[in-house]
This record gives C-alpha cells, sequence and structure tokens, in this order.
C-alpha cells in the first residue's frame, strides 16, 4: 500500500501504536527543551489531572484507569469523561499513554495477551469490563478507525458490508445495499466510488481508503467512534476532507480522536486530554487549553517546547 | 435506518450463536493441535515400548571343554575350520544327558545361538594357552530364546503354533532355575554387521555406511554450497541467469528425493562406472540433494549481514573479495553451519535415493573405507523392518531410536550453535 | 600410484609453491622492508602460484580418472581373442563386468578360464600403466604451472587481481552445479524414458489399464507378457495422495490457525518445536510406523465393524503420510497467516468481529494465496514420497478408489523395479526411468506454481 505523502508536515505513518512526535508543528523551535529536562520535568507529575474531567452529558465514563503491559505501567489512574455527542481530543507527546487509553474505550488491549487493565470504564452506565460484557459487542457499539487506513481485501462493497453482515443487522440484500450507500454516502465517498462497487478497496487512494474504513465503520451505527491518529498517513488535502467528515459525524456519534496535530486537535474537538507519560495532566474545553493552560507541561507541550 | 431496534439489540441477539461457532472454531484448532502432539506421543511409546528391550540380550552359561584334538587335530591349531560348534553341542549334551534321541538333541542345539561357536574361536584365538582347559562361558543364547525371555513368545498357546516346543521351553526354565541364563548390555547390536540371525544383527556396518557417506556429503556440500551462495549474493549480476539458478535451487529443494536416486543411478553408477553400493556414491547423491538446503540457508545467513559492514570495509580500500572473505563469511558463519548441520541430518535420514544406487545388499562386513560395499542406517531401518522375524522388529525400533538419538544431537547442535553465536544488529 | 596419494602430494606441492611464490615477491623488491613496492600482499603472489600449480593438474586428474575405465576397457576388448569378438553388445558387457571383478579379486558369475585370466592380467596391466603415466603427467603438469607462475612474479603483477578472477570463476562454477544437476535430472531420465517409449508405445504407458511389468523368461511363458500401462499407478499414487491430504489440510491448517490466533504464547512454545520433530523424523520411521503399527490397527478396526481391509492398505499409508505432512502445511499457512498485516485483524476486531469470524473473513481470504501454495508443495511432498508407501503400500497394482484396499504408486513401482539386478535394455528397468520422468515433470509443475503463487502472495504485502 502506497500513501500519498505531500508535505513534510505529516509524520513518517507507522504500525506502532504511537507514531513519532510531528517535528514542525511549531516552526519556533528555539524554546525546545532536550529529552533530559522533559524528563526532569516529569518529577513535577501527579496523578491529579488539572481541568475539568467532567461534562454535561458524560456517556463514557473512565474512572481511575491503569492499564500495564507487563510490568510496564503504562496509563495511570486516568479518569475522564467523554459526552454524548462530543468530539474529544488526546493529545501528548509519543509514548504518553493516549494511543493505550483509546484501545481501552472498546477493549482492543484484550488482544495483546500481557495487557492488564484496572478501574472502571462505564458505558451509558454498564462498566464495559463487567464479566457479562462480550468485547464483540462493545466493539459494535464503540467503532474505531486506526491509524493506517486498513481496508479488507475485499471489495468496496464488501468492506463497508463487513460489519452489518457478521452483526445480522440487515434483513435482506436491499436493506444491505442501503446501509452500503448511506454509509459511503456519509463518509462522503459514494460519488467517488459508486460505479466501481466491485473493486477492490485497496485500490482506493490512502484519503479514500481511510474514508472508506470510516464508512465501514458508521455501518454498524455505533455510538462512540474512536480515532486512532486517523489522519497521519495521510496528505493535507485528504486530512482536510476527513476533518470536515468529523464535523457532520459529531451531530450522531461521540468521537474520540488521538491526534498529533495541535491544529487538528483545535479545529475538530470540543474538549482535549494532555496526556503525559501515562498520566492525564489536563483536561479543558478546546478553547481554554489552547487560549489559557493551567498546568506548566501542558503549556510547554502547545508552544511546542516538548516534542 | 429503518429499523426499529437499535444496533446493540440485533448484536446483542445474534451473540449466543456467534459465541457457539467461536467455541467450535477454537475446539477444533485445540483437536488439530493435539494430533500432531499426540501422534508424536504414541509414536515414542511405542517405538520405547518395541525397541527398548533390545539394548538387553540373554546368554546362556556353558561348561565348554576346549577339546585339543578338535581345534588342533596333528598339533597345528586350524581356526578356519575346526568344529567349534561341535564343541557348544558337547557342553549342552553334557549339560542335558536327557535329550537322547537326534530330533531331541536338534532342537536343544537350537537354544544356543550360532554366535556361540565364533566367540569361541576368537577365544582361541587370542589365548591358544586355553586349549584343553575346561572353560564356564556366557554365550549368546538363540533368538527364540531371547524372545522368550522378553516374554514374546506366548507359552500358553498351543504348541505347533509357536517357535518354540514344551521341551525347549522346560530346559530355559531348567536353566533360569540354577542361574545359568542372564541378561546382559547387547554388545552385538553396537558392534556387529547385519547379520541373518537376528541375535547376531548389530547397526556397526550401517552406522559406518552412513558415516562415510556423511562425511564425503559435507565435505563436498559445505564448501561448495557456501561458495554457490556467496556468488548469488554478493557477486552475480541481477540478471536472466541469476533468476534461473534462483529459481532452479528452489525447485531442487522440493524435488522428491528418489529423482535424485534415478540420477545417480544414471550418472555415477551407469555413466562414469563408480561402484555399487559404495558410501562414495551415495555421499555424491546426498551432496547434490542437500546442496539447495545448504545454499537457501547460507543465503539467508548472508542476507543478515548488514550493508553497512559492506561499506566500512569498501570504503577503506578492500577489494568485494576481500570484503567478502574478511568480513561477510566470518559473520555469516554461525547461519551457514547451522545449515549445514539440519542439511547433514536430513541426509543421515534419507534412504529412498540409496535404494536406487544399490546400497540395499545385505552387507555383512562393517565398511572400512568410501568404495567398500555399505549400507546406511534408515537403509538397514527398511531392510530389517521387512524380515518376518519377531526379534528383528526388536531390533527395527533399536535401530530406529539410535537413529533419532543422532538426528536429535545433531540438531540440538544446530540450536547451541544457533543461540551461542547469533549476534543481534 | 594411488590417485589419493597423488591428490596429498598435489595439495603439498600447492603449499610449497605457495611458499616460494610469497618469497619471490618479496625478493623482487629487496626484502619484507619493501613490501609496499609490490602491487598486491605478498601473500596474494604466494597463492598465484599455488593456483598454477595446483589447478591444471587437478583438472587433468578428474579428466584422467573420467576417460581411464573407457579407453582400458576398450584396449582389453580389442585384445580379446576372435572367439569373443562375435558377442552381442549385452553379452559383453557382462564379460567387461567379470574381468573387471576378477581383475578386482571380486566373485565372478561365470567359469573362470585363462582366457579370461588372461584378460583380467591384461586390464590389471593396462590400469597400472595409466597410473604410472597419469602420476608422471600430473606431477609434471604442476611442477612446469608453478614455475611458469613462479618467473611471472615481479612487483607489478596484479597478482591479487587475478587470484581474485580465478575465485570468483570457482563461486560461478559452484552455483552452477545447481543447474547441472537440473540438467542431469532431466537428461539421464529423459534418455532412458525414450528408450523406453521406443519399445512400449507412450499411448499405452499413459492410457494403459494394466500394469504388470515382468517380462517373460523363456519365450513359452503364460502370462507374463509383461504390460506397462501405468494408470493403475497414477490413481494409486492418486488415491494415497488425497487421503494424505485430507488429513494433513485441515488438520495443518487448524493447527496453524490456533497456534497463530488461540494459543498462549507458552503453548506455542511447546508445540511449534514438537512440530518440528514431526518434520524430522526421517521417512523410513514413518514407514515402519504404518506398516506395524498403524496398518494392522486399521485392519483390526475393519475386522470388528465387519470391513475387509487389506493388510498393505491405502488408508494406513495415507493416513501416516498426511501426518508426515502436517508440520509442512502448518509451517506454510502459519508463514501465509503471518503476512497478513495486524491492521486487518484490528479493523476486523474493532468492528466487533469475533476472533473466528475475523479469521475466516477476513484473515483466510487474505491469505488464501499463500495457503494454496503452500498446499500444492504439500501435494508435490506428497507424490514423490517414497519410503511410506514402498513400507506400507502394496505392490499390486489395482485401479481402485476404496482406500481399504491395495494400491501400489509410481514411487513403489520405480523402487520395486530398480532393486535388484538391473539390465538396461529391458523394458522392465527402463520402465522405471519413465515413470521417474513422469514423476519428475508433475512435482516440478506443482513446486514451479507452488514456489511462484508463495512468492507473489509474499511480495503483496511487503
Amino acid at each position: 500500500m502506497t500513501m500519498p505523502v505531500m508535505t513534510e508536515t505529516i509524520p513518517d505513518n507507522s504500525t506502532a501504536p504511537e507514531a513519532p512526535a510531528p517535528k514542525a508543528d511549531n516552526p519556533d523551535s528555539a524554546g525546545r527543551m532536550g529529552l533530559d529536562e522533559f524528563l526532569e520535568q516529569a518529577t513535577d507529575l501527579t496523578d491529579e489531572t488539572v481541568g475539568t474531567v467532567t461534562c454535561d452529558h458524560p456517556f463514557m465514563v473512565a474512572d481511575d484507569v491503569n492499564v500495564y503491559y507487563g510490568d510496564n505501567h503504562a496509563i495511570k489512574h486516568v479518569s475522564l469523561e467523554i459526552g454524548k455527542k462530543e468530539v474529544i481530543a488526546l493529545i501528548g507527546p509519543s509514548g504518553c499513554g493516549k494511543s493505550t487509553f483509546l484501545r481501552c474505550l472498546n477493549r482492543m488491549n484484550d488482544t495483546i495477551e500481557t495487557a492488564r487493565v484496572t478501574g472502571t470504564i462505564t458505558l451509558d452506565g454498564k462498566d464495559i469490563y463487567r464479566k457479562e460484557q462480550d468485547p464483540v459487542a462493545l466493539r459494535a457499539r464503540v467503532g474505531m478507525v486506526f491509524q493506517k487506513p486498513n481496508p479488507f481485501p475485499k471489495s468496496i462493497y464488501d468492506n463497508v458490508a463487513y460489519g452489518p453482515r457478521i452483526h445480522g443487522i440487515a434483513a435482506d440484500r436491499a436493506e444491505l445495499d442501503e446501509i452500503v450507500h448511506t454509509s459511503l454516502e456519509r463518509a462522503g465517498l459514494l460519488k467517488e466510488v459508486k460505479d466501481r462497487m466491485d473493486e477492490p478497496g485497496t485500490s482506493l487512494s490512502g484519503g479514500q481508503q481511510q474514508r472508506l474504513c470510516i464508512a465501514r465503520t458508521i455501518a454498524v451505527n455505533p455510538e462512540v467512534i474512536l480515532m486512532d491518529e486517523p489522519c497521519s498517513a495521510l496528505d493535507p488535502i485528504a486530512t482536510a476532507r476527513i476533518e470536515d467528515l468529523m464535523d457532520e459525524l459529531c451531530e450522531d456519534y461521540a468521537i474520540v480522536i488521538v491526534t498529533h496535530s495541535m491544529q487538528q486537535a483545535a479545529r475538530v474537538s470540543k474538549r482535549v486530554a494532555y496526556f503525559h507519560l501515562g498520566l492525564l495532566v489536563e483536561v479543558d474545553s478546546t478553547d481554554r487549553i489552547f487560549t489559557n493552560p493551567q498546568h506548566k507541561l501542558t503549556e510547554d507541550y502547545i508552544t511546542g517546547r516538548i516534542g | 435506518m429503518g429499523n426499529k431496534l437499535t444496533t446493540s439489540e440485533i448484536v446483542a441477539a445474534g451473540l449466543a450463536r456467534r459465541r457457539r461457532k467461536e467455541t467450535t472454531f477454537r475446539l477444533l484448532g485445540i483437536l488439530a493441535t493435539a494430533v500432531g502432539v499426540l501422534f508424536l506421543g504414541v509414536f515414542f511409546a511405542t517405538l520405547i515400548a518395541k525397541g527398548a528391550s533390545a539394548f538387553k540380550q540373554t546368554f546362556v552359561q556353558l561348561e565348554i571343554t576346549l577339546d585339543a584334538e578338535v581345534i588342533a587335530p596333528g598339533g597345528e591349531i586350524d581356526l578356519e575350520y575346526a568344529d567349534f560348534d561341535g564343541l557348544v553341542r558337547t557342553a549342552l549334551r553334557s549339560r542335558f544327558p536327557d535329550a537322547k534321541s537326534r530330533a531331541d538333541r536338534r532342537e536343544l542345539y537350537r537354544l544356543i545361538s550360532v554366535g556361540a561357536g565364533y566367540q569361541l574361536r576368537d577365544l582361541v584365538a587370542s589365548n591358544p594357552d586355553l586349549i584343553g582347559a575346561k572353560q564356564s562361558l556366557w554365550v549368546p543364547a538363540s533368538s527364540d530364546v531371547d524372545m522368550l525371555l522378553k516374554g514374546n513368545i506366548d507359552a500358553s498357546v498351543e504348541e505347533a503354533l509357536r517357535t518354540m516346543s514344551d521341551k525347549q521351553i522346560a530346559w530355559v526354565e531348567s536353566l533360569e532355575n540354577s542361574g545359568e541364563i542372564r541378561s546382559e548390555f547387547n554388545d552385538a547390536l553396537f558392534g556387529n554387521g547385519d547379520s541373518r540371525d537376528p541375535e547376531l544383527a548389530g547397526i556397526k556396518g550401517a552406522v559406518m555406511g552412513s558415516f562415510y557417506m556423511l562425511l564425503v556429503t559435507i565435505a563436498l556440500s559445505f564448501p561448495i554450497g557456501v561458495a554457490a551462495a556467496i556468488y548469488l549474493e554478493e557477486f552475480a549480476p541481477k540478471n536472466r541467469w541469476s533468476d534461473l539458478i534462483e529459481v532452479n535451487i528452489n525447485n531442487l529443494a522440493a524435488v522428491p528425493s528418489i529423482v535424485f536416486g534415478l540420477l545417480g543411478l544414471a550418472v555415477f553408477i551407469n555413466w562414469m562406472s563408480l561402484p555399487r553400493s559404495a558410501p562414495v556414491v551415495g555421499g555424491l547423491v546426498l551432496t547434490l540433494l542437500t546442496l539447495p538446503v545448504i545454499i537457501i540457508a547460507s543465503r539467508a545467513s548472508i542476507q543478515a549481514v548488514p550493508p553497512s559492514i559492506r561499506e566500512a570495509a569498501l570504503g577503506l580500500g578492500a577489494s568485494s573479495t576481500q570484503v567478502v572473505f574478511h568480513h561477510v563469511l566470518p559473520l555469516a558463519m554461525p547461519g551457514m553451519l547451522t545449515g549445514a548441520i539440519i542439511g547433514m541430518s536430513r541426509a543421515l535420514g534419507e534412504s529412498a535415493p540409496l535404494l536406487m544406487i544399490g546400497m540395499v545388499a545385505f552387507i555383512v562386513d562393517v565398511p572400512g573405507g568410501f568404495t567398500d560395499p555399505a549400507t546406511a542406517l534408515p537403509v538397514q531401518i527398511y531392510l530389517w523392518a521387512d524380515s518376518p522375524e519377531r526379534a528383528f522388529a526388536e531390533r527395527t525400533s533399536a535401530a530406529i531410536i539410535v537413529l533419532l538419538g543422532f538426528l536429535l544431537l545433531m540438531n540440538l547442535a544446530a540450536v547451541i550453535i544457533r543461540k551461542r553465536m547469533e549476534r543481534k544488529w | 600410484m594411488q590417485s589419493t596419494t597423488l591428490i596429498l602430494l598435489l595439495t603439498f606441492m600447492a603449499v610449497a609453491a605457495f611458499y616460494f611464490g610469497r618469497r619471490r615477491s618479496l625478493a623482487t623488491v629487496g626484502g619484507p622492508g619493501h613490501r609496499m613496492d609490490l602491487h598486491s600482499l605478498p601473500g596474494y603472489y604466494g597463492y598465484y602460484v599455488a593456483i598454477w600449480c595446483a589447478l591444471p593438474a587437478l583438472l587433468l586428474l578428474s579428466a584422467w580418472l573420467f576417460m581411464e575405465p573407457r579407453l582400458v576397457v576398450a584396449l582389453v576388448v580389442q585384445g580379446l581373442p576372435e572367439s569373443y569378438a562375435s558377442l552381442a553388445s549385452g553379452e559383453l558387457d557382462l564379460l567387461v563386468n567379470n574381468i573387471q571383478n576378477l581383475a578386482s579379486g571380486d566373485v565372478v558369475s561365470i567359469e573362470v578360464d585363462p582366457e579370461l585370466q588372461a584378460a583380467a592380467a591384461m586390464f590389471n596391466d593396462y590400469i597400472g600403466k595409466s597410473r604410472q603415466m597419469l602420476a608422471g603427467l600430473a606431477l609434471g603438469v604442476a611442477v612446469l604451472g608453478g614455475a611458469l607462475a613462479w618467473r611471472r612474479i615481479q612487483p607489478d603483477l596484479r597478482a591479487r587481481n587475478r587470484v581474485e578472477k580465478v575465485i570468483r570463476l570457482l563461486l560461478i562454477a559452484a552455483s552452477s552445479i545447481a543447474i547441472f544437476t537440473t540438467i542431469g535430472i532431466v537428461l539421464s531420465v529423459l534418455f532412458e524414458a525414450i528408450l523406453f517409449f521406443r519399445k512400449v508405445p507412450v499411448s499405452e504407458f499413459l492410457f494403459g489399464l494394466t500394469w504388470s511389468p515382468q517380462t517373460a523368461i523363456r519365450a513359452d511363458q503364460v502370462g507374463s507378457s509383461g504390460s506397462f500401462g501405468a494408470v493403475p499407478l497414477f490413481t494409486g499414487t492418486l488415491l494415497i495422495t488425497a487421503i494424505a491430504m485430507f488429513v494433513a489440510v485441515p488438520v495443518g491448517l487448524m493447527t496453524a490457525i490456533y497456534l497463530a490466533e488461540y494459543s498462549s504464547s507458552r503453548v506455542r512454545g511447546i508445540a511449534k518445536p514438537l512440530l518440528e520433530v514431526l518434520a524430522g523424523i526421517p521417512t523410513v520411521v514413518y514407514g515402519f510406523f504404518a506398516a506395524l503399527t498403524v496398518a494392522p490397527w486399521i485392519r483390526q478396526f475393519g475386522e470388528s465393524v465387519g470391513l475387509a481391509v487389506a493388510s498393505e492398505s491405502a488408508l494406513a499409508a495415507g493416513v501416516v503420510m498426511g501426518i508426515m505432512i502436517i508440520p509442512l502445511v502448518s509451517s506454510l499457512s502459519d508463514d501465509a497467516i503471518n503476512a497478513v498485516p495486524a491492521a486487518m485483524r484490528d479493523g476486523a476486531l474493532g468492528l466487533g468481529s469475533t476472533r473466528s469470524e475475523t479469521m475466516k473473513k477476513v484473515i483466510l481470504p487474505a491469505a488464501l494465496p499463500g495457503i494454496v501454495g503452500g498446499i500444492l508443495l504439500a501435494v508435490s511432498r506428497a507424490i514423490g514420497e517414497t519410503m511410506i508407501v514402498v513400507m506400507a503400500a502394496g505392490l499390486s497394482a489395482n485401479l481402485t478408489a476404496n482406500p481399504f484396499e491395495a494400491v501400489t504408486t509410481v514411487t513403489v513401482q520405480i523402487v520395486t523395479l530398480l532393486v535388484g539386478d538391473q539390465e538396461f535394455d529391458s523394458a522392465k528397468t527402463l520402465a522405471a526411468f519413465a515413470l521417474g520422468l513422469m514423476l519428475f515433470v508433475v512435482t516440478l509443475c506443482l513446486n514451479v506454481i507452488g514456489l511462484s503463487v508463495v512468492r507473489k502472495y509474499r511480495e503483496q504485502y511487503e
């Protein structure tokens, strides 16, 4: 799979959950600190989160969540509320645990043998880690879009129809056709692909592939969509289209997006959560985070002093 | 969506069915994995159950008079034609005087292996002073007695249907009661060549045959394989010819081994008139057979050497040949050695091509060189497996245990080399 | 002189040549202090002389040893009395064989008369003379080559480049052996097969339904005219291969799936090496197990349910062969499954697929080409497998699809036809090569297709 990479502002994609931090988000690099200083700063960290972790209509609530990969304590005491139909952005330097936290929200961490999660995460008031909760049913409600577009090696139609088929959502072929069409339309892809539904999904461009993956996700009609750096492998034009799409989608879904681009966070999200070394440092409305951050680390990060 | 039910309700409705499918699929997976592992367990259990007893052999104690009249008629020791078997028979008759009739005596003689005569001859040859003396010797029992004592002959079966008569069984019991019969480590299995008599048959000839063959194979296939790998990885221009060689090597690795046997028969024996049944021909055929394996492994381990090493040496003004022999080759050597050992263990277990070049002959003598007629360990297993005697089945299993032991050692060596010399870049 | 002694002597001379060459190179520039004036390191001059000393002599030696038996036999035959000159070529071969055996002191199959005795003496005499000439010539060439090279040593001789050129040529020769092996296989099998098809028409061989290769010893013998219809062998091979695949494909594939997707790393750490052990067991051992353990089990089982099972049933050989092939199928499937990017799996799981749905609907379809390629290789392996069928399948060429009956295979017949005495002009022996040709062509096609599918598939995800 090849992705057109047009400018250097787009960090190279990698399969790791955490891509390297963007280097050119802030052209003013005079005030940047080195890794050593940055790590020293870490001693100031406490479990306390600054700002407001709560929101008006909480839909998913994480309470004191810890994640361990073997002996590695990847997420430490994170509590966060995610509102209905809001876009919340998770930002922070590489390896700060934002992707890990995201993967807790639909239990994708279950697929990693050594991962262990403590604390509670509720969806609509029910713990998603309770025993009776089937991760399969959970993932139908909490969909996920990945960093790298990953269409299945099937036709465009079959890609979108995959979710409805496995969950038995469509009663007949006509209904399935309708779901596929609506989903593609909502993902803004229908016009481009309606005459080539039988072509393989991999024949599309990178941006189209990512929109196909979004269409595939919303075809299941989830309540929450998790996006793990969905634009990191795309060029700016494709990125802009996905961002527009998010604006529309947030009318129906709660969206949690992990991003390395602060501009993107500022553009698409209503609230922003700043992670640092596995800790949730600050959560607040996007305006406040970018105009008046409370925590020094947040300020350093958004002004480009930590990279 | 026009549906009245919410997505999560629909999903929940189908969940139980999907979970059942999931469990079935998973169980199938466990079952499949268990089939392989279970087979291995059953295989080793039956093998050891059948073969372990072959490492012990039954011996009978006899009071034998080394009669000078028989051994040295006319004062001269005649090792070649003296009737040593007769001495053994005399000793048997005096031990069991109740066997009077000819038929009884013939049955009596069948308790002792023909190996007893050879044992006497060797004793006299190494120690002529013993002539005339009375010796108490432990001589090998016949394979029937051996089988009886190992519980492989059922005395409750009708007499005509078993290989030992009631009388014979009674004699063996009498020997047993007086402590004149005992079970010892089976030296013959490891010290003798093949034989028609199971109690005398051993694997030494086959082991030596395999040894000479592998010596030829390793001496040819390792240098040639490494050289070919070096050329293909480091020097070959990327063109049709090197593509052809590449495809060729991969295909040769998958050609049935018996076809290599046909090649050996037509080229080495028929056209070059090399001797049949000789380890050198077997070694040549196995060389061609293992060459692709070694080349593929060597190429992989050359590829694992990072290009930066080559660039560093080239930057210092070394020629490309020097780079290869001073830097790449030493770094790739552990991987190549591992590949060579894997290739050798494949060669050691190979038998089909050897059948084609006449290494299936019945050969009693232990080969002493590369052109002596010989057989190989796996071929010996094939030959013994075909023999109807019960005692050979036991020895076949024992030979398999020995063969698997050798293979295990070789693979262990490969693992150790890999672990010891492995480098992470 | 023995050729091994000669080779040892040549080796010794090469070592000496190295030493002299090295010394002379240093002497030409006036001692080790001026070694920088030499074009190459002194050692390369040594190698240069050693190569010129040993290589031509060794080439001569191998050419000589290859030609010697032919020439000597021709000379001996020429020297035979008139009465032998009229012999047919087959009888002459036998006679020559006997003379050679007599000469080397082996057992001879005919009565030894003085003429034969004389011929054997002549044979030994020629061989002895030939060896003397060879030793003289080889040593002469070695000395001459070494001396010439030694004289050419000068400071500006590009010794390293020349030595490296020879090394390069040797490397090329080594890598060409693979090609020559293939050519050798094709030629040797094809040549004898063509001879066979002169005696038996291709159509009869390919489409004939009766296989009984015993040719008549006496002309008046009944029922042993020898018929070479190979269809029963092909169907027998296919039947056993099908049984083997029926065992190996599902079990191997499910094992790969289980180990890749479900098992904990501990189970994987135990099961994978055990499967490798399964793959490392020699086929003769599988054959022993099939013939002496599995076949009786199947027969007992058949008797208990009232089925007539042949003691050398196709089922026993097929099942054991299938078990032998399980590791091959599972490791190739494992490669194919692991080559599917993890993002596919994440994508499917993220949509709420169960693991089995992810496997069945996303990963397996994506890995299918790789798996199919692997299965083709496994089929080729089953078709060419020899020892298991030789030991556990029968010799009777039955045209049947019943797995409880005995069938025979192509490889079994090759072994049966070629083990024991062979005459290279009888249809019986040549038939083995025709079967070998079929076997080679079929497995070659399967391998080429299988390998290229597997390779294409791997490149797709790289």
